[in-house]
């Protein structure tokens, strides 16, 4: 198995939290390589405190394992830190499929704070739509609702 | 004080203080005003855990003696905590939490700014992480702070005097010891004065929006950053290790 064999297991692991996001689509897989004593990941946190993190490691792990690798080791990389720009295209559609909307926007260094954008709903895809919460049910989503179609939805916040 | 020593204290600091205010919030949930704090306090606490995890794995790398995060958060005694006093004090009123939150982050976000151009690579690292978090906090918790300053008399004298109360415990925050002087010379650490000064502009520029009058300069507490705690602190301690003492080792 080569490391292309890899990465293409790897989009059966889903993220917790968003199941219908790989760890692929996530853009959180760094790199992967492989060498007569294993195979090594390396995987990249959103948020610091993300509790997911520690959960997608073992999952990252238990899947190849269960594919015949043997000696897998996850190494949690720090730089360059994960943005949301490392979401991929087709992440970023799954997740309006799933009814949340994706970061609009680039990340910078103060993203975050970036003056308010037009959020798309979902469902409707109007952009008149209304902030609930900065915050979500996990740290890199705020909550919304749409002025049209009345639907509250989640907003992946642009990092 | 050496090079590497310096590096292990600044570390912890950097740890303590976010365990401290970390486990501070964690008390809040279920006793936020209204839903959407809930959610705020939930997540400020577990950006701070998830913080204090990345600085602690590191000072057990940089100390070679095994220990694990767990080991620093749950088996030292008080006074091997060096968090500032300001984040260990209690919860009070939701004014009280907010200020206190406010004068904290408002450090914090410049401190770790400065420390994304250092040249320890790990913390510089941790650094670029952790400050898009904290500014995120930092505007919601400064929209709150103008919001009860700024309006009814009630709010507005509540939080002037929760500002008044906790004002003390600022002067530590730029009291820079030989730990922070040997940081800034040996691996570019922040110059605390100049971060004072930035501080001050911009909590100056919210307290003028909040319509807050900022305390006169008065006596400053200290001592958090060399183990010496506040009455607070052993109570906090006490709750946040009763399970690792009681029960050595448990695991779930």
């Amino acid at each position: 198995m080569t490391r292309q064999d890899i990465l293409t297991l790897l989009q059966s692991v889903a993220d917790p939290e968003i199941p219908v996001l790989s760890v692929i689509d996530l853009g959180i897989v760094r790199d992967v390589t492989v060498s007569r004593e294993g195979v090594e990941v390396s995987v990249a946190p959103t948020y610091t405190g993300c509790p997911a993190t520690e959960v997608i490691e073992r999952m990252i792990a238990a899947t190849l394992e269960r594919n015949g690798f043997e000696n897998v080791t996850i190494k949690r990389v720090l730089s360059p830190p994960w943005t949301t720009d490392w979401l991929s295209e087709s992440g970023r559609r799954k997740l309006v499929d799933y009814g949340i909307a994706p970061p609009a926007g680039r990340a910078g260094k103060r993203s975050l704070l970036a003056p308010e954008l037009r959020i798309h709903c979902p469902r409707c895809s109007t952009d008149q739509t209304t902030r609930v919460s900065e915050f979500g049910s996990t740290p890199c989503k705020a909550s919304y609702k749409c002025d049209q179609c009345l639907e509250p939805f989640e907003y992946f916040k642009c990092l | 004080m050496g090079k590497d020593e310096a590096l292990l204290d600044y570390v912890l600091r950097l740890g303590d203080n976010a365990l401290v205010l970390g486990q501070r919030l964690s008390e809040l949930v279920t006793q936020a005003p209204e839903l959407e704090e809930e959610l705020a306090n939930a997540n400020f606490a577990l950006d701070y855990i998830g913080q204090a995890r990345l600085f602690y794995s590191y000072a057990g790398e940089l100390e070679g003696k095994g220990r694990s995060e767990d080991d620093f958060a749950f088996l030292r005694d008080g006074n091997e905590f060096r968090n500032v006093l300001l984040v260990e004090q209690p919860n009070g009123h939701f004014g009280d939490a907010i200020v206190r939150q406010f004068l904290f982050e408002s450090f914090y976000a410049l401190q770790l700014e400065a420390l994304t151009r250092c040249s320890a690579a790990r913390v510089a690292e941790i650094a670029a992480r952790a400050v898009k978090e904290i500014h995120y906090h930092l505007r919601h918790v400064s929209q709150w702070l103008v919001r009860l300053g700024d309006g009814t008399d009630e709010s507005h004298s509540r939080v002037q005097q929760s500002l008044d109360d906790q004002w003390r415990f600022t002067g530590e925050l730029f009291a820079a010891d030989e730990v922070d002087d040997e940081f800034e010379r040996e691996w570019n650490g922040p110059r605390l004065a100049e971060v004072e000064k930035r501080w001050n502009d911009e909590v100056d520029a919210v307290l003028a929006d909040a319509t807050l009058m900022r305390p006169a300069a008065q006596w400053m507490d200290g001592g958090g950053r060399r183990g010496r705690h506040t009455e607070h602190f052993g109570y906090l301690i006490a709750e946040m290790q009763f399970l690792q003492r009681a029960y050595p080792g448990a695991r779930w």
